[in-house]
């Protein structure tokens, strides 16, 4: 389980939109430890979503700083006192979209050398070893040559997650993973997701779906209105919920 | 006036002027519309890539190009560029061709920049996100995801735009370049007809752009085709 290693560390995270007309995250501070499995769930427009984009700075936040493996990746300057590349930090952190957001024009090989080749300088024959490794372990070797547009959804997003993993991350973004699916294909997804979190890879996952909240998740949040209302295991969140805004959520979708 | 005339003066007219008048008009004015849209999809990218910089000067001195340029009509242009460009430069003095081609490169990569800007900011979003979360840098991305995916839209739109400059460089006739329009000023003064030469030319303009925009559609198609493989 979890260890106390500090791999995440937001500290007042603020994301102001219009001056402060619109507060997206309202003082969001949590530390994310080596191994969790954190899942962070709330009604729509919570500010979830831009939590999760800000760990990786999809999202600029307003202000507050992000901690990353001891480095905060909100400064413009690194700790060596040279500008900071956010793409060499960006590399460890592995993103899963809701709409998978595959590279349309390349094939799902393609899709998943490209960035250990480009970024990390590895060599094609060894990116495209590592990456039909990935793909036979998500059941999908034999797709390698295929185009995105000829897979399912439920295939499209068990090649994005693969595809973040080839660039060997030390944490994972899943921003909805599910929801642009067909239902009958959540399952294979999810399923994907769950392994991955039983070999211990560190996982922050936005979504709606609280059977996997409960199950695979070690620390579940509650957003609302761009705050961090409760957190807890999926035990005390999901029986013994405290705050009204959670109870009425809960009340809702289980 | 009557159409069995004209139509016998059409065909007489054809016969004797088709080397000298049309395929020499043919030529100006397709090689005017092949240089003006090569130089101006240079200078049209060049203006596309001003506009999408983040250094705001840029952005405003590229925006302001383009505006003028759609906002003023283009026979003004080639007025302006006809006459104030020998006097700015003297080495393009009594140079009409070149002066006439220039101002049509001008006006071409403003319309050219924005088919540009708009083809790769029709590319998703999500391409740019997926592609900066894997650790590519901004300009990788570019290369490697964008261009390729916006080069789809690019294209199409440029043969278009090739399509009405074949049809623009007719303007270029008030100054007697040599193109087919000037060509057909050329019968009119030297023929006494002038019916017969605008049919004659409009014939010539007609076919041309058919067969491009028919040429279009088979290069298009075949984009698309990559699309699904």
């Amino acid at each position: 389980m979890a260890t106390s290693d500090k791999l995440i560390e937001v500290k007042n995270l603020k994301k102001y939109y219009n001056g402060e007309a619109i507060k997206a995250l309202d003082d969001v501070s949590v530390d994310i430890n080596k191994g969790d499995v954190m899942v962070i769930i709330g009604p729509s427009g919570s500010g979830k979503s831009t939590f999760l984009r800000s760990l990786n700075l999809l999202e600029v936040p307003t202000s507050g700083s992000i901690i990353f493996e001891g480095v905060d990746i909100t400064q413009k300057k690194g700790p060596d006192g040279k500008k900071l590349n956010i793409d060499r930090h960006r590399q460890k952190m592995g993103m899963v979209f809701q709409h998978f957001n595959l590279f349309p024009h390349k094939t799902i090989l393609q899709n998943m050398t490209l960035a250990p080749m480009k970024v990390r300088g590895v060599s094609q024959a060894e990116a495209e070893k590592k990456a039909l490794e990935l793909l036979d372990r998500v059941g999908l070797k034999d797709r390698a040559n295929a185009y995105p547009i000829q897979l399912s959804g439920g295939q499209k997003q068990r090649v994005a997650i693969v595809r973040a993993l080839a660039m060997e991350p030390d944490v994972m973004l899943f921003d909805e993973p599910t929801s642009a699916l067909d239902p009958e294909m959540v399952g294979e997804v999810l399923d994907v997701m769950k392994r991955l979190a039983q070999q211990g890879m560190t996982m922050v996952v936005v979504t709606h779906e609280m059977g996997f909240a409960r199950e695979v998740g070690n620390r579940v949040l509650f957003m609302a209105d761009g705050k961090l209302l409760e957190e807890g295991t999926p035990d005390a969140i999901f029986n013994h919920p405290q705050n009204p805004r959670l109870q009425d959520f809960l009340s809702k979708v289980l | 006036m009557n159409f069995a005339t004209i139509g016998q003066n059409i065909i007489k007219l054809t016969i004797k002027y088709w080397d000298k008048f049309l395929l020499t008009g043919m030529g100006y004015t397709l090689s005017l519309a092949a240089i003006t849209v090569a130089v101006g999809a240079i200078l049209g990218s060049l203006i596309a890539l001003l506009r999408m910089s983040k250094f705001p000067p840029f952005k405003w001195i590229a925006a302001i190009y383009t505006e003028i340029i759609r906002g003023t009509p283009m026979l003004l242009q080639l007025y302006l560029f006809y006459f104030a460009l020998p006097q700015l430069i003297p080495f393009l003095n009594r140079k009409q061709y070149l002066c006439v081609a220039i101002a049509l490169v001008c006006n071409s990569a403003a319309y050219v920049s924005e088919i540009i800007r708009s083809g790769i900011q029709a590319v998703d979003i999500g391409q740019t996100e997926a592609a900066r979360s894997l650790g590519l840098s901004s300009r990788q991305t570019m290369t490697e995801i964008i261009l390729p995916q916006a080069i789809k839209n690019i294209l199409p739109a440029l043969g278009n735009e090739f399509i009405m400059i074949v049809k623009d460089t007719s303007l270029a006739s008030t100054f007697f370049i040599g193109d087919l329009m000037t060509q057909c000023l050329l019968i009119k003064g030297t023929t006494y007809l002038t019916m017969e030469p605008l049919i004659m030319v409009a014939v010539v303009y007609f076919v041309l752009t058919f067969i491009l925009t028919k040429l279009l559609g088979f290069f298009e198609r075949r984009l698309r085709r990559g699309d699904i493989r």
